[in-house]
């Protein structure tokens, strides 16, 4: 048996970052997810970009181990370049980079050297809208909206609720604050600094951060105690 | 033997074999066995009286928890204790402007298995206060009846209505008392001559007081409703519809919660338990020409045996001898 | 240092039931399409029923990351064939098949319960079914996944094949007619999605008989 001291796998996270929301809406995909870097339950790092474009259609957001989502990107980089290199007008679209990636987490875990991430795959091609989901262990779909981590719990009722095929990209986008608020709110590790990008045809936008407005003025919550005078 | 003495157990009484018997290997046959489904459903783990031989010093009231290591040593040694009847749940609970509202759903299950699709999760414990309950079904109801039955002892005594903080002393008290063994999650709400109450009470004994909560394996499903749709000082209707939204969310996304959404709201001098206030989950398909089933057993045999003949009678006192 | 580390592990199951029924010249081959983690529903519309041949098919419940790369590997495997064979593989063939890359897992098994459905050479329905490491036989009608305890008392009960000892030898398939066994595919997933928690949302039935094949869905409930 090997000791867990000299192995060279992913036994545990280090720095990992929170959920990714993720939505289609009219013109392409919407994907939200905070800036935040966990050690543990540290908050070590303060501006960790989770989103990034991939090629020129698809939008690829993680969480989890950042190292390893930095690795991935690494393999998506010589991937994206490979392919260029055949100059012959063909590029992957997102369905063919969700598959990719499907196959490496997959295999990873059939090695028990899993990549310890849940990646959201958005992009559209040729008008073809595309979203999808992979986790640690290899586990992939696609659906309209999807979320990773404690988003899949908060978040997706939400989603399942108000989400619907005509969503301009204002209505896109308030309806993603919605989510990254709920989860500001009750997800320890969140953190109010987010971004959101985007993907159309037109290629991928990523905004630049921002915070949301809070509220935290309920009148039980300015004096708890009083709720239950007599108890302890 | 040497069994029993490595780990310093006592004998019990209520064993149906002596521990030393143990294989010292899974499988280990199970002391459950003797219990028939329905008991067992119904003895929490750890908390079967002491009936013990060896006690060194006169009890002093208080809690035995050597049950409890036994149980734990037993598990180690591969024994699979009996699975109870969990409320898999989603419960809600909020204060609008005149009251609290309490919402839950209707499923209860057995591992994968709905026992229930329409039990009911909102328990009574005083005329003004009401009481959700997540966890283990016979724990809510026990506990809850335990202490609703206090209330009303309280109530005989003092000629007054009963309070929410009384009813939330006495459950943390109890539930903290048992360290988490008896696992009640519960939200607990009512009005009482200082006003609307909303608490959520843990298995542990801690409390809480909000102005909204949710509690149950759909709490969080819940709770997104609430943290983006609550607003202080809502009228009836709305509470109601949050509430209702809110149990949907547990119903349609958890897969512990399901079938229908019971409502309670309480006011100032008044009540009304909406039993069955929404039924989302009609049944989907019916076949048409309906199915018929065998009527009978199958006849193997027509041959008859008769016994009698075979036996033979003796009559007077056989045992004298 | 003995650091607590957050554990893995490289199963999971995602739920779900699949059921197959022959009859003598159709076969019918449904699954719910709920995919599912713990208590938390992933995607209400994942369709598990994946066609290996143009007379067989598969419906498969258990760790979709394994089932996925089954069905991934015998495409595969069929695509081969068909250029060595140039034809379609037959669903008898395809059943070996199937047997075989399961057991050539077996020390890491694919986590996936399968039913496969079919028309055999002689045009008659023919249903195989599996557990995780290959072990098949061919039956009547077979119901495999998460709601396949309640599901099978009811098929035995409605559709008792004759026992495989019996001699001279009867046949498997069962003596509804397709519109019948449809109903029957309809009537179980209503009831197993009553009473399991991890069947729901909707059936996704494949009707396979001499005229080709054909697709119907039916809603289930959500909760």
């Amino acid at each position: 048996m090997e000791r867990v001291a000299d192995s060279q796998r992913t036994l545990y996270p280090y720095v990992t970052g929170t959920s990714v929301v993720a939505i289609k809406y009219k013109d392409g995909i919407l994907m939200a997810a905070d800036m935040g870097g966990s050690y543990g339950s540290t908050l070590r790092y303060k501006s960790v970009e989770r989103i990034k474009p991939i090629g020129k259609h698809s939008l690829l957001g993680a969480s989890g181990e950042i190292s390893d989502f930095q690795e991935i990107l690494r393999y998506l980089d010589e991937l994206i370049l490979y392919d260029n290199m055949w100059d012959d007008g063909n590029s992957l679209g997102p369905k063919e980079v969700h598959n990719y990636l499907t196959r490496v987490m997959y295999n990873r875990r059939n090695k028990f050297n899993p990549l310890w991430n849940a990646l959201v795959l958005g992009g559209i091609k040729n008008g073809q809208k595309y979203l999808g989901m992979v986790n640690m262990i290899g586990i992939n779909f696609e659906d309209n909206h999807v979320a990773t981590g404690l988003g899949n719990h908060l978040t997706r009722p939400i989603l399942r609720d108000e989400w619907h095929e005509n969503l301009t990209f204002e209505e896109g986008v308030k309806l993603l604050e919605k989510c990254m608020r709920v989860l500001l709110y009750r997800d320890r590790s969140a953190v109010n600094k987010i971004q959101i990008s985007k993907i159309t045809d037109e290629g991928a936008t990523l905004f630049p951060p921002f915070s949301l407005k809070t509220y935290w003025e309920f009148s039980s919550f300015k004096n708890p105690t009083a709720g239950a005078e007599g108890s302890w | 033997m040497e069994n029993n003495q490595r780990l310093k157990l006592k004998v019990y009484t209520s064993l149906s074999f002596p521990l030393s018997s143990l294989p010292r290997q899974t499988p280990i046959s199970s002391p459950f066995s003797h219990f028939s489904p329905v008991q067992y459903k119904r003895v929490p783990l750890g908390f079967a009286k002491m009936a013990s031989s060896v006690v060194d010093l006169p009890p002093k009231g208080g809690f035995s928890f050597d049950l409890c290591r036994r149980n734990e040593m037993l598990e180690k040694k591969g024994l699979k204790s009996p699975t109870f009847l969990k409320t898999g749940t989603t419960i809600v609970g909020l204060v609008f402007q005149d009251g609290v509202i309490l919402g839950a759903d209707t499923r209860a299950t057995e591992g994968p298995i709905v026992a229930d699709k329409n039990c009911e999760k909102i328990h009574y414990m005083a005329p003004n206060i009401y009481c959700c309950g997540a966890g283990t079904a016979a724990d809510t109801e026990a506990v809850t009846d335990m202490v609703s039955s206090q209330l009303q002892l309280h109530r005989y005594h003092t000629g007054r209505e009963s309070r929410v903080v009384t009813a939330l002393t006495f459950l943390k008290k109890h539930l903290f008392n048992y360290q988490g063994h008896v696992s009640a999650a519960l939200v607990l709400g009512g009005v009482d001559i200082t006003g609307p109450h909303l608490h959520t009470i843990y298995p542990h004994g801690s409390t809480d007081t909000l102005p909204f909560a949710t509690m149950g394996s759909g709490s969080l499903a819940a709770m997104s409703v609430f943290e983006s749709k609550y607003k202080e000082s809502l009228s009836r209707d709305e509470g109601i519809k949050i509430v209702v939204e809110a149990i949907c969310a547990g119903i349609f996304n958890d897969l512990g919660s399901g079938s229908n959404v019971d409502v309670c709201v309480i006011t100032k001098g008044h009540k009304e338990y909406l039993r069955n206030h929404l039924l989302p989950n009609p049944r989907t398909y019916v076949n048409p020409k309906g199915f018929t089933f065998p009527k009978k057993t199958e006849v193997l045999l027509t041959k008859i045996t008769p016994l009698k003949e075979k036996v033979e009678v003796i009559e007077g006192d056989a045992m004298e001898e | 240092m003995t650091k607590k580390h957050a554990n893995w592990s490289p199963y999971d199951n995602n739920g779900g039931s699949c059921v197959a029924i022959a009859g003598a010249d159709y076969c019918v081959i449904a699954a719910d399409t709920r995919m599912s983690t713990g208590y938390n529903i992933l995607t209400r519309d994942y369709s598990k029923i994946s066609q290996l041949a143009d007379k067989a098919v598969m419906a498969s419940s258990g760790f979709q990351a394994d089932v996925k790369a089954l069905q991934k590997a015998l495409s595969a495997k069929h695509l081969i064939y068909q250029h060595q064979h140039n034809k379609q593989m037959s669903c008898p063939a395809m059943a070996q098949l199937l047997s075989n890359t399961l057991y050539y897992k077996r020390f890491f098994p694919y986590y996936a319960f399968n039913v496969l459905g079919g028309l055999d050479n002689e045009g008659k329905g023919c249903v195989f079914t599996y557990d995780a490491v290959g072990s098949y036989e061919r039956v009547g009608y077979s119901a495999q996944g998460s709601g396949s305890t309640l599901i099978i008392p009811f098929l035995d009960n409605q559709l008792k094949s004759p026992s495989p000892l019996l001699l001279p030898a009867k046949d498997a398939v069962t003596p509804l007619s397709e519109t019948e066994a449809i109903d029957l595919v309809k009537t179980v997933f209503a009831s197993a999605t009553e009473r399991d928690i991890y069947t729901g949302d909707k059936v996704e039935i494949v009707i396979l008989n001499a005229s080709g094949m054909r697709r119907e869905y039916m809603e289930l409930r959500k909760d």
